[in-house]
């Protein structure tokens, strides 16, 4: 059985962006994982993480300038 | 052995290089093309490839690296990807094949071509890339340094003359990239070729293009990319927009491993070691009765390069005397360069080209030296 909690997922256009993001964003928490099927991407990996960790990994990826797709909260 | 024929490509690498390569055989995955831990090594090698050359060529930032196979391929997807029929484009009798094969096709097809000519040492005339300017000039396509003399050309005054006409700069830096400081904001470069085998001393079956943000190049090859799968059209962010199919991420974790030597070493020392052979050679053979040296020597910063011819004889005699008498590795013929050796004069028999690493040793050059003095003399 897979147990869902809720996560904050963010996505990206290229995989060079999720790289990018990963290199800063390992430090902070979370973990790469393949997107989620109940949303869209334009990238297949997506940064997904504990939903307290929401506004400093935004402001980590935005201070970067490394493009977000997408933030989502789900119950992954 | 002596090998003298690192502008063909580097044969000496670090050690590194090939340890990076045989690791990556072993733990990689596809690079993009999934989140386990294979895939995810080779996505994050092929990343810091592209930071190393970024920080290499003072580019943006990584994702205005993309990778291709050689700097053929490189050259091609520049070429071919801003030029259009009704165009004009400036180019010199420098270049190697990889630019002006792929400019006479598009000649063919309507873009129209200027080809500064050379003088009989190879120089061309900075004057020349402003009078050449037309109304529908659309780009300069130049070498950083010549393949066959190892002339170079000065490509922050061209950017200049290219930024003042609001002009793409397309520079082939084939046999310069890991050797001389390349940096590309500084010096106007809109879009900047390199292979990986030579000067960056990473594995052959690598290369890739710098382009500068917000210049929008055609991909040459669509097709996988990774991301976007259920979109009818290949992505338009870069990198992925110029690298469709799986990349050499094998090669990519040696070149990696090259470019990171390079950085940690200073291209500055490996130059100046380049150079100091360099020209122990030329000052050991220039003086020999019966050698005709080609190109500049009137500047120290040069491209580890010295070509010459022996009395009447053909290249490719001196070149296999070279080696099968003295181990010593050149290069004879053409070199892919035919209107540079048109203006040197050297288009029936070519020349001997001796290019230097700086893996290369004293020792070694003043055998050549003496070998050539020996193959001189014999009549």
């Amino acid at each position: 059985m897979i147990r869902k909690q809720e996560r904050v997922v963010f996505t990206f256009h290229t995989t060079t962006d999720a790289m990018a993001a990963e290199s800063l964003c390992k430090t902070l928490g979370g973990r790469m994982i393949p997107v989620p099927g109940e949303i869209t991407a334009d990238c297949g990996l997506a940064w997904c993480a504990e939903p307290g960790l929401e506004e400093i990994l935004s402001d980590t990826l935005k201070t970067a300038k490394i493009p977000v797709q997408g933030v989502y909260r789900l119950m992954i | 052995m002596i090998y003298f024929d690192n502008a063909a490509t580097t044969l000496q690498k670090p050690e590194r290089v090939a340890q990076a390569v045989m690791e990556a055989m072993g733990t990689f995955g596809n690079p993009g093309r999934g989140v386990h831990e294979p895939a995810m090594a080779a996505s994050r090698a092929v990343y810091d490839a592209r930071c190393a050359l970024a920080q290499l060529f003072r580019g943006e930032n990584p994702a205005r690296i993309a990778f291709t196979a050689n700097a053929t391929e490189a050259l091609n997807i520049a070429i071919k990807g801003i030029l259009n029929p009704g165009d004009h484009v400036i180019t010199t009798a420098m270049e190697h094949n990889s630019v002006l094969r792929p400019l006479y096709e598009l000649e063919r097809q309507g873009v129209s071509l200027t080809t500064l000519p050379a003088d009989r040492r190879g120089r061309v005339a900075y004057s020349d890339f402003e009078a050449a300017v037309q109304s529908n000039t659309r780009a300069i396509v130049c070498t950083h340094g010549s393949n066959l003399t190892g002339n170079l050309l000065d490509i922050g005054k061209i950017g200049t003359i290219a930024k003042a006409h609001g002009l793409s700069l397309i520079v082939d830096a084939s046999q310069t990239a890991g050797v001389f400081p390349i940096d590309v904001q500084e010096m106007g470069i809109d879009i900047l070729c390199f292979t990986g085998h030579k000067g960056l001393l990473g594995p052959q079956g690598t290369g890739g293009l710098y382009v500068r943000e917000g210049v929008n190049v055609r991909p040459l090859l669509t097709g996988g990319s990774g991301v976007q799968s259920h979109s009818k059209t290949h992505p338009a962010q870069m990198p992925t927009a110029l690298e469709a199919g799986t990349l050499n991420a094998h090669g990519l974790a040696g070149l990696n491993a090259g470019v990171r030597y390079l950085l940690e070493t200073g291209i500055d020392i490996v130059r100046q070691k380049e150079l100091d052979i360099m020209w122990a050679f030329y000052e050991g053979v220039k003086e020999i009765p019966g050698i005709t040296v080609y190109g500049d020597f009137s500047q120290r910063e040069r491209c580890p390069i010295v070509c010459l011819n022996v009395r009447d004889y053909d290249s490719s005699q001196v070149s296999d005397a070279l080696f099968s008498q003295y181990g010593i590795a050149t290069r004879p013929g053409a070199h892919c360069a035919p209107l540079m050796h048109d203006a040197l004069g050297t288009g029936q028999r070519g020349a001997v080209r001796f290019s230097f690493s700086h893996y290369n040793t004293m020792e070694e050059i003043n055998f050549a030296v003496s070998a050539l003095r020996e193959i001189t003399q014999e009549e």
